[in-house]
């Protein structure tokens, strides 16, 4: 079914916005009903911007937008919703300290003379649970008691349970796992029968492909292609976004040394890092994966100290005798580095220059007399590492909020190389960045195995692990249950490890949604 | 590959970059200082006294203890901490200083290091508390403030100690000049502090506590000290203002300081200290002083009741604030993000 047959639901003509820069031009885009339209293009390219008018959060500079045939201009991101258009942002918008129920109605509790109705609200909030696959989940859990993927789903879940004739889509599956976007998209497939018009954005092109009926790429600011998925390879795609020809990645090489980076042995952490034991050579690149809340990030953050671990052995280099590792302050003078999950929340001091994010670190080095900071070596050495990771930015001393996600997430990877670690562990290190900027990253990674470093990479992305790793480590329910070497793997023994240990412990009820 | 034992070679910062850094700063003082223009113009035009000599040198000598306490309140706010315990501390200080000198005879010198070390001792309360318990400070100085006014009726035995000229070696006006030392002194910790802050390792781990304290943590740096550090640095700030405010009076009252934190912590705001963390200015909260007593001065001479001064100085508060949100909403939108 062609989905121009349908009618036009969305139609927006002559967009134009530009803050600093333009942002935003004389762009055309229709969204017919019951089609899925992806909007792709590198960070940046404008996707949001455009997504942020259609919701009301950003008022255009230009341009009409017509819904369903009459003239549509939100004001608000009320307004919007009032006319039926939704929008599920990439950052969660939930109150961690309210229920899953309080969060799906936060704006019409069911209530009798203000008392709320809770029967009424949990039954209401079961079902809308249900539409995402949430069904097992208990309503009355306080949302800070879920994890990421979960969070997510239920964000989905409260805009579905509102009316809507168009959704807008950020990134919905970037904290989900596999089983939870399968989820995810027969609900959408349900929404389109429904004639509900949907935005789809997302980095990842296989699922792009498969649930879009129409995509488009968008690169500075403006449309370069409008296509079926069948029209477009995932080659063209990124072609188109990048502008350019991305280098296929040839084979990968190995800088596996002799001698170990990291060991760690019989750690454990709450019931999330269960008696976890492994080690990593220098110059290996060691993969992570498993499913979201197995374990993965609790282990990383045990190790750095960022929470204490109630037992276990940390081990760096050859050495016998283990770090006494109390806060990230010992694991950082052990040479250990941690590029956290959540780089906004735990990275970046995001008001901050450049500059000032990449210095924090080492800023020791750079002390002279009486402490101050010699500010010529503190520029020359920020500036080192801006170029060598290549992040854009205006200057130095642009504030980091104002980057986009691939160059914050540069910032904070230039943090640890000018402190010069030699094991890095990387958590979700491509997270939420444009494909470009992923290639960066990736690059950045063999370069420093190439240097001997050991390095931990923790991805929800298989493909990601596979390019990259020489082996991978698979984490189920806070046990490491089995590590793969390069060669060794595929995709359905790595998924296949990863559930192993909740079958047999389904009983504790912590990972209903798998 | 990151080894700054030397500067590597870049192209150097260009001076037109340079300049334009130096020039941002400049109009960060230039704003307060506009404004404090503006008011001293305004009570100018209304009395016909108020531009003088002797009114500015009152002012000037009035002021020591206020500064000094709002450098230190400064740095509190800049690590997203509040400190409400200053008055009262100050008053404990005060109070030492007081009893020291005409109670046990002690030299000037060893009766002001008295009173300093129980400011600094308080300060170090407040922060060890708020540090190794993980208590919001506010909590930890309220109790502070209310302890420490106990303290102080305590060691003053609930009376005030008149002392005289024994302490106007500090507070008295330097005869030529018609300044106190303890002005020179104040003005002299705005300087230090502001160079600490925005120059020093120390000023930069600050700000970004200030900004986000795990993500400091994460890089690897233990927070607690440098916290303990500027909660210490207040109750010191504290202690010089009592010193201060004793010296001006001639008399150590154990009333003395009420309501001060507020003064204080309005002062900062009015310079654009966000209480939320992560940004401020020493010089500006200096600005904010002179403001406030400016405004009270002034409002003084052209006849205005105390209920119409604490009026009009409550709204200028508020409205400071009010102006200083939208100042900062315009220069984020002016640099929104373009992230796509």
């Amino acid at each position: 079914m062609a989905s121009s047959s349908r009618p036009i639901l969305l139609r927006a003509r002559g967009i134009r916005k530009r803050y600093a820069a333009p942002v935003l031009t004389d762009l055309d885009l229709d969204l017919h009903a019951g089609e899925v339209h992806a909007l792709v293009g590198a960070n940046g390219a404008g996707k949001s911007t455009l997504c942020r008018i259609i919701c009301g959060l950003v008022q255009p500079d230009g341009g009409e937008l017509e819904l369903a045939g009459a003239p549509y201009h939100p004001r608000s991101r009320n307004a919007a919703e009032r006319e039926g258009v939704q929008m599920v942002m990439q950052e969660l918008n939930l109150i961690p300290t309210l229920t899953v129920a309080e969060n799906l109605f936060l704006n019409r509790l069911p209530h009798r003379l203000g008392f709320v109705r809770r029967s009424e609200l949990y039954a209401q909030a079961r079902r809308a649970l249900e539409a995402v696959g949430l069904g097992a989940l208990d309503p009355g859990l306080p949302v800070e008691r879920l994890g990421v993927g979960q969070q997510q789903l239920v964000e989905i879940a409260a805009s579905l349970a509102r009316s809507c004739r168009v959704l807008i889509l950020d990134e919905p599956t970037a904290a989900l796992t596999e089983s939870e976007a399968e989820l995810l998209f027969a609900h959408i497939e349900r929404l389109k029968r429904r004639g509900v018009g949907i935005l789809y954005i997302s980095h990842r092109m296989e699922e792009v492909r498969r649930i879009a009926d129409t995509i488009t790429v968008l690169r500075d600011g403006r449309i370069v292609v409008t296509d079926a998925p069948a029209a477009l390879s995932p080659d063209e795609i990124v072609r188109q976004m990048a502008g350019r020809d991305v280098e296929e990645q040839a084979e990968q090489a190995s800088y596996r040394q002799r001698g170990k980076a990291l060991r760690v042995a019989g750690l454990r952490r709450g019931p999330l890092v269960r008696d976890v034991s492994f080690d990593v050579t220098r110059g290996e690149i060691l993969g992570f994966a498993g499913l979201i809340g197995s374990g993965r990030t609790e282990t990383m953050r045990a190790i750095f100290g960022a929470d204490r671990p109630e037992a276990g052995e940390i081990y760096v280099a050859d050495s016998n005798e283990p770090v006494d590792i109390g806060q990230p302050r010992d694991a950082v003078r052990a040479g250990i580095g941690l590029v956290p999950e959540d780089r906004k929340q735990q990275g970046l001091l995001l008001p901050l220059s450049v500059r000032e994010n990449i210095t924090l670190g080492k800023l020791g080095a750079f002390r002279g007399k009486l402490g101050w900071i010699d500010a010529r070596q503190e520029r020359a050495w920020s500036e080192v590492e801006r170029e060598n990771l290549d992040v854009q930015c205006a200057s130095l001393d642009q504030p980091v909020i104002e980057l986009s996600g691939g160059n914050q997430q540069k910032v904070v990877i230039g943090r640890w190389l000018l402190r010069d670690c030699e094991v890095l562990l990387f958590d979700e290190p491509t997270r939420g960045i444009d494909v470009a900027a992923k290639q960066s990253v990736y690059r950045l990674i063999r370069e420093l195995a190439g240097e001997g470093k050991g390095i931990v990479v923790v991805s929800s992305e298989l493909p990601e692990l596979m390019l990259l790793c020489d082996r991978i480590a698979v984490m189920s329910a806070g046990k490491l249950v089995t590590t793969f070497e390069r060669g060794a793997w595929t995709q359905e023994a790595i998924l296949e490890a990863a559930l192993r240990e909740y079958s047999a412990t389904t009983s504790t009820g912590k990972v209903a949604h798998v | 590959m990151s080894d700054p034992t030397h500067t590597p070679t870049i192209k150097p910062e260009t001076r037109m970059e340079s300049t334009r850094r130096a020039f941002r700063n400049g109009v960060e003082y230039a704003g307060m200082a506009a404004v404090l223009l503006l008011l001293v113009l305004l009570f100018g035009l209304l009395s016909d006294r108020f531009l003088s000599m002797l009114t500015f040198r009152l002012m000037a000598n009035q002021i020591p203890a206020l500064v000094v306490i709002s450098v230190g309140m400064t740095y509190v706010l800049v690590i997203a901490g509040i400190d409400l315990s200053v008055g009262s501390v100050a008053a404990v200080s005060g109070g030492m200083l007081g009893v020291a000198l005409i109670g046990w005879h002690w030299p000037l010198w060893l009766a002001v290091v008295l009173g300093l070390g129980a400011g600094l001792a308080a300060g170090l309360i407040n922060g060890g508390i708020t540090v190794r318990w993980s208590i919001p400070s506010f909590i930890v100085t309220l109790g502070m403030l209310e302890a420490a006014r106990g303290l102080a009726y305590l060691i003053t035995d609930s009376q005030s100690v008149y002392i005289g000229g024994g302490v106007d070696a500090i507070g008295a006006p330097i005869r030529g000049i018609g300044l106190s030392p303890a002005f020179f002194a104040a003005l002299l910790s705005v300087i230090v502090a502001q160079v600490v802050l925005s120059r020093t390792v120390f000023g930069r781990y600050m700000v970004a506590i200030g900004t986000n304290e795990e993500a400091v943590r994460l890089s690897g740096i233990d927070p607690r000290p440098i916290q303990l550090a500027v909660f210490a640095i207040a109750g010191l700030t504290a202690g010089i203002g009592g010193v201060f405010q004793v010296a001006y009076l001639g008399s150590a009252d154990p009333n003395a300081g009420i309501g001060m934190e507020l003064s204080a912590i309005a002062a900062v705001v009015i310079g654009g200290t966000s209480l939320m963390g992560g940004r401020g200015s020493v010089v500006n909260s200096f600005f904010g002083v002179l403001i406030i007593v400016v405004l009270q001065a002034g409002l003084a001479q052209i006849g205005a009741t105390e209920p119409v001064k604490r009026l009009i100085t409550g709204s200028v508060i508020v409205i400071a604030v009010i102006i200083d949100a939208y100042r900062r909403r315009w220069s984020l939108r002016s640099t929104e993000s373009t992230t796509g």
